[in-house]
């Protein structure tokens, strides 16, 4: 990596439960017994698959186990080589996949408690997400209530398929605990898999899945922009994670064109939706979905129109770059520093704040 | 500026429009409920002809779920891509700081004051017993 900046803040990386014993003296006793009654013994999502080449970088990748699933590990693969101040774990564990919406609250509590304790007390530079069952709004907030004091935790987690658009004001309960806490909207790639993964149907391969992500992504930023959430929640700030940025320019320039024709249908939209997502909405650097010169990156920038979008992310462990090569080619000190430093502090508010 | 004799007045009954050229100009002129707007017949997104288009009122909001509607007719929508104009300003909605279609004063003469000048009655003869539609360019 060619530029340093001490004090870098990692926007997303995935701590892994091991197995799900170890999610055990997180859950109450009646969800502890149901998993040994039912014989249940994971909870696996088909997002990343174990052995597929980007759930996990090669010299990331352990022997035996799940990568990631190591503090140890974690500290000296995505701490130390980049100059990490903090690094904000996002758990991708499976309760999205659930459909009782008991369990699901269940599952959330024991993860979030998880990393709570084998994650963020044992390691001061590492910030988490709340792990929402978005299958229930009411239950939602409830673990967002339980959660908030606890100033480590700096957003809701909610994966980009889910049942139903984002936008949708049945989720408004949650957005608006989440304004009120100061904890943002992290939006990751993956899905619950209530839909097929792209609009046209069902695919055959993972490429077209993890491809498909992007336009996932598009449709809930053209869904939480024309349902009025920021309208309604001007203070939310929604991140995209493992989202790809190379999109958004021209998703904008679509949408911007549509709504300037049909904005009588969306009254509540008061200006472009461009200039709603440039103030309302980040996106997390890796993966990098090229462009591969620097010249291209620069125009890139400046189709953007801001350099305070991207948050600065490894994705560990995931496989989205090789060596220590985080940041896209020929880029300004002053930009590295922007993504690497000041547009996340100015993203998570909770950043900034003391943690006791 | 010069004032220019369009129509006869009841050429242009209320919720009607009519298309008119001056000074090499195309305008587009509309009567609702008997008050007269006038703007440039190009729409400056891609150059739709606005005397085309379809007149709304203009809906607004305070929040998410809320429509105010006021103004029936007064919002004028391009036929091409349905941007809409603001008839008394030429204001878009959309972007009304940096989007606006030209819009002209537009007035009802007696035949009397036409007659005397200093009016200028391109295409017509006018008679002192008739009102006439006048433009301001």
């Amino acid at each position: 990596m060619s530029i340093i900046h001490p004090g870098a803040i990692d926007c997303d990386i995935h701590p892994a439960v091991p197995n799900l014993q170890a999610l055990l003296p997180y859950m109450t006793d009646y969800w502890r017994d149901t998993v040994v009654q039912r014989g249940i013994d994971a909870l696996e999502s088909i997002s990343y698959p174990v052995n597929a080449p980007i759930t996990a970088r090669p010299d990331w990748k352990p022997e035996k186990g799940r990568a990631g699933s190591d503090l140890e590990r974690l500290r000296r693969e995505a701490l130390i080589p980049f100059g990490t101040s903090t690094a904000i774990c996002n758990c991708l564990y499976g309760v999205h996949l659930l459909f009782s919406e008991d369990m699901a609250l269940g599952y959330a509590q024991a993860v979030n408690d998880w990393i709570a304790k084998e994650w963020l007390d044992r390691e001061p530079k590492l910030r988490a997400s709340i792990v929402v069952p978005l299958q229930n709004p009411e239950l939602a907030v409830e673990e967002i209530e339980r959660l908030a004091a606890d100033k480590r935790f700096v957003q809701v987690l909610v994966p980009v398929m889910g049942e139903m658009p984002l936008g949708k004001r049945i989720y408004w309960p949650i957005w608006a605990a989440a304004e009120r806490h100061g904890l943002a909207l992290c939006i990751h790639a993956g899905s619950s898999y209530r839909h097929s993964v792209t609009g046209i149907g069902w695919t055959s391969y993972y490429t077209e899945d993890y491809a498909s992500n992007a336009q996932a992504f598009q449709a809930q930023v053209t869904s939480l922009i024309c349902e009025g959430v920021f309208s309604k929640f001007p203070n939310l700030k929604v991140v995209l994670a493992e989202s790809g940025f190379t999109w958004l320019p021209a998703h904008l320039w679509r949408l911007t064109k549509f709504w300037r024709g049909l904005r009588m249908e969306i009254p509540w939209v008061d200006r472009t939706p461009a200039e709603i997502a440039r103030e309302n909405i980040r996106l997390t650097l890796q993966p990098v979905d090229g462009p591969p010169s620097a010249g291209a990156f620069e125009r890139l920038m400046e189709h953007m129109q801001s350099d305070e979008l991207l948050l600065f992310s490894t994705d560990y462990p995931h496989w989205q770059f090789d060596g220590d090569e985080v940041l896209p080619p020929g880029l300004s000190s002053e930009l590295a520093r922007k993504i690497m430093v000041d547009n996340p502090r100015n993203t998570y508010s909770r950043l900034t704040e003391t943690v006791t | 500026m010069s004032r220019h004799v369009v129509a006869p007045v009841r050429d242009l009954p209320p919720g009607s429009r009519k298309l008119v050229t001056v000074k090499g100009r195309p305008i587009a002129i509309f009567n609702i409920d008997g008050e007269l707007f006038g703007i440039l017949n190009r729409c400056p997104h891609q150059g739709g002809s606005l005397c085309e288009g379809r007149l709304i009122g203009l809906v607004e909001s305070d929040q998410p779920g809320e429509y105010r509607f006021s103004r029936p007719n007064e919002i004028l929508r391009c036929p091409w891509h349905g941007w809409e104009f603001d008839l008394r300003t030429g204001q878009s909605r959309c972007e009304p700081d940096r989007i606006q279609v030209k819009s002209y004063e537009v007035a009802v003469e007696q035949g009397q004051n036409v007659c005397e000048g200093p009016y200028v009655a391109e295409t017509f003869p006018v008679s002192v017993e008739e009102d006439y539609v006048v433009v301001e360019v």
